[in-house]
């Protein structure tokens, strides 16, 4: 009796968890796509350098990881693929994860890393600060002021950093593919133009995208709710990646058997 | 909704220059009530303070006040409308009109201390910004900061934080000004120089000001009004020279500076202690 009251008590917690998240998304949506018709500007200039610090500094990481991520991949493919004497389709199979899966997860994962903690440090320093109080008696949204810019630069700055990501992956792939599989560099690169399907980069695109507002919203949202004192802004920042990567994997889930069933009607 | 008001307004004020009144005024954080049934009416150009140990709720009182928490139960009556049942919109346009300094200043430590003066100003105005910038540089020299528009907050001492958020809440032009504990953490020449400045700003602007503070040669110096606040309940109330003569024994240790008996304290930090792990839940 406990225990299904205390689970019961956990999916509600959780539900009402994601409900806040989705609220949050849907207010920032509104102040960056609807807000500036309705005479509240957005501020540019801040969504501008968040951007930069969202995409641009990532890059460097990012192109590391999923430079070894695509050769790990087409070094594990290999090692089945070479019992069947289908080597060649190394090319194939590191195009198709990377760009359906891998691309958008690690570009998610990173930016977790780098900026879903700072949003939450960044907006947990300033709760604890009074200065979301100030803020809120200025009569200035905090969601206006500090969670659209950093919305509007993630859903605009993971789909971009996932290309990159696809495209490290498939460079690193090839460097397997060049030395160990009898490509020339030109071949396995239209090997892999030749097994892409527009589909499935926009299907990760779509998910990036998705990873980007859900990264926004539980970073932005632990900040808003540090507690009191400079150690709840820790908590605030452990909470953020945690519960990101969580619900990134989840919405993951949801999204891939999206496109798995519609795909096949 | 005015009618309200005046019906629910006390017969010792048929003055109609009440600012704000105050009606059973209750606030809780969780299940934990803080304050418990509040009545005060603050009349224009009245600087009142607000006393009390710490922990007494005067700070729950003052958030209050702005809107920044809702009460449980009862009525605060601001410019005709009830802050208890306002609507988000009517609580942004009531925002415009007041001012508060907050205890640590909260100035936005990635904007200079100009930037923060003119946000409001940039947020709600079709201003130019040059218009703007000078707005700003007056406010500063009116708060004594003229010359550090450029300098960060963390460049800035303790009490010029304090005075470039007076300049902030300043920016609006306010009708009611808010401070929480404006002389906390300064030494007392600095906090003498902030004292001035409250009963500068008094003089020059008759504004409606409302002070939380806990240092009483600040409070006796800029008060036409002083209420004491003892565990969420006003106990005493009057002009500083009627709570000079309050026989309460409570006031007077206060006044008196009588160390208190250590065990309720203890009770209160334990109480805050729990309370913490009680965060209310998620919004
Ligand atoms: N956000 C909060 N959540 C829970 N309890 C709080 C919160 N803020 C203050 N309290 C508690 O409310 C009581 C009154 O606090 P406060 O109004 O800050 O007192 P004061 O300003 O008079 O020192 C204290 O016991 C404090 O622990
Ligand atoms: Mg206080």
């Amino acid at each position: 009796m406990e225990l299904t009251a205390q689970i019961g008590r956990g999916v509600l917690d959780g539900l009402a968890y994601v409900g806040a998240l989705t609220r949050l998304s849907l207010q920032a949506a509104y102040y960056a796509f609807i807000g500036p018709f309705r005479g509240r500007p957005l501020r540019v200039e801040r969504a501008f350098s968040q951007a930069m610090e969202v995409g641009v500094r990532a890059l460097p990481v990012l192109s590391v990881i999923t430079f070894f991520i695509g050769l790990i991949l087409a070094l594990q493919g290999a090692y089945e693929l070479r019992k069947f004497g289908a080597i060649h389709f190394v090319a194939d199979a590191v195009a198709i994860s990377m760009t359906r899966e891998l691309g958008p997860l690690i570009t998610a994962i990173v930016v977790i890393g780098r900026s879903g903690s700072a949003f939450a440090a960044e907006i947990g320093t300033m709760k604890v600060n009074e200065e979301i109080d100030a803020l809120e008696t200025m009569a200035i949204s905090p969601v206006q002021f500090l969670v659209t810019p950093k919305f509007l630069a993630m859903i605009l700055m993971l789909p971009c950093l996932t290309i990159w990501a696809n495209f490290m992956g498939i460079l690193g792939g090839s460097l397997f593919g060049v030395a160990q599989a009898d490509f020339s560099f030109l071949g396995y690169i239209n090997a892999t133009v030749d097994a892409l399907f527009l589909r499935d980069i926009i299907t990760g695109l779509i998910k990036s995208v998705m990873f980007g507002m859900t990264i926004t919203a539980v970073g932005c949202s632990e900040g808003l709710n540090t507690g009191v004192g400079a150690e709840s802004v820790g908590k605030s920042t452990t909470a953020a990646v945690v519960i990101s990567i969580f619900l990134v994997v989840v919405v993951d889930l949801v999204f891939t058997s999206l496109f798995f069933f519609a795909g096949k009607g | 909704m005015p009618d309200a008001n005046k019906m629910a307004a006390p017969a010792q004020n048929p003055d109609s220059d009440v600012m704000i009144s105050l009606r059973d005024l209750r606030v809780s954080y969780g299940t934990r009530e803080i304050l418990h049934g509040i009545n005060l009416d603050v009349r224009r150009a009245e600087t009142l303070v607000i006393l009390g140990g710490s922990g007494s709720g005067k700070s729950t009182l003052l958030r209050t006040l702005v809107g920044l928490e809702r009460p449980s139960s009862g009525e605060i009556w601001l410019r005709g409308k009830n802050l208890a049942t306002i609507s988000d919109k009517d609580l942004d346009e009531i925002r415009r009109k007041l001012g508060m300094s907050f205890q640590s200043g909260a100035l936005f430590g990635s904007m200079t201390v100009g930037e923060n003066v003119g946000l409001p100003l940039r947020e709600h105005t079709k201003l130019e910004d040059s218009t703007i910038e000078i707005m700003t540089r007056l406010k500063l020299e009116q708060v004594g900061l003229g010359g550090f528009e450029d300098y960060y907050p963390s460049e800035l001492s303790g009490g010029m934080k304090k005075r470039a958020a007076v300049a902030r809440a300043l920016s609006m032009d306010p009708e009611i000004l808010f401070f929480d504990e404006p002389s906390a953490g300064l030494d007392p020449i600095i906090a003498a120089g902030i004292d001035q400045l409250i009963l500068e700003l008094k003089q020059a602007f008759h504004m409606t000001i409302i002070v939380v503070t806990h240092e009483l040669a600040s409070a006796f110096l800029i008060a036409d009004q002083m209420v004491y606040i003892d565990k969420g309940v006003i106990i005493a109330q009057g002009t500083p020279a009627e709570m000079k003569a309050n026989p309460l024994p409570r006031v007077r240790q206060f006044f008196d500076r009588v160390a208190e008996p250590e065990v309720e304290q203890e009770m209160d930090y334990l109480q805050m202690l729990t309370a913490e792990h009680r965060r209310p839940v998620r919004r």
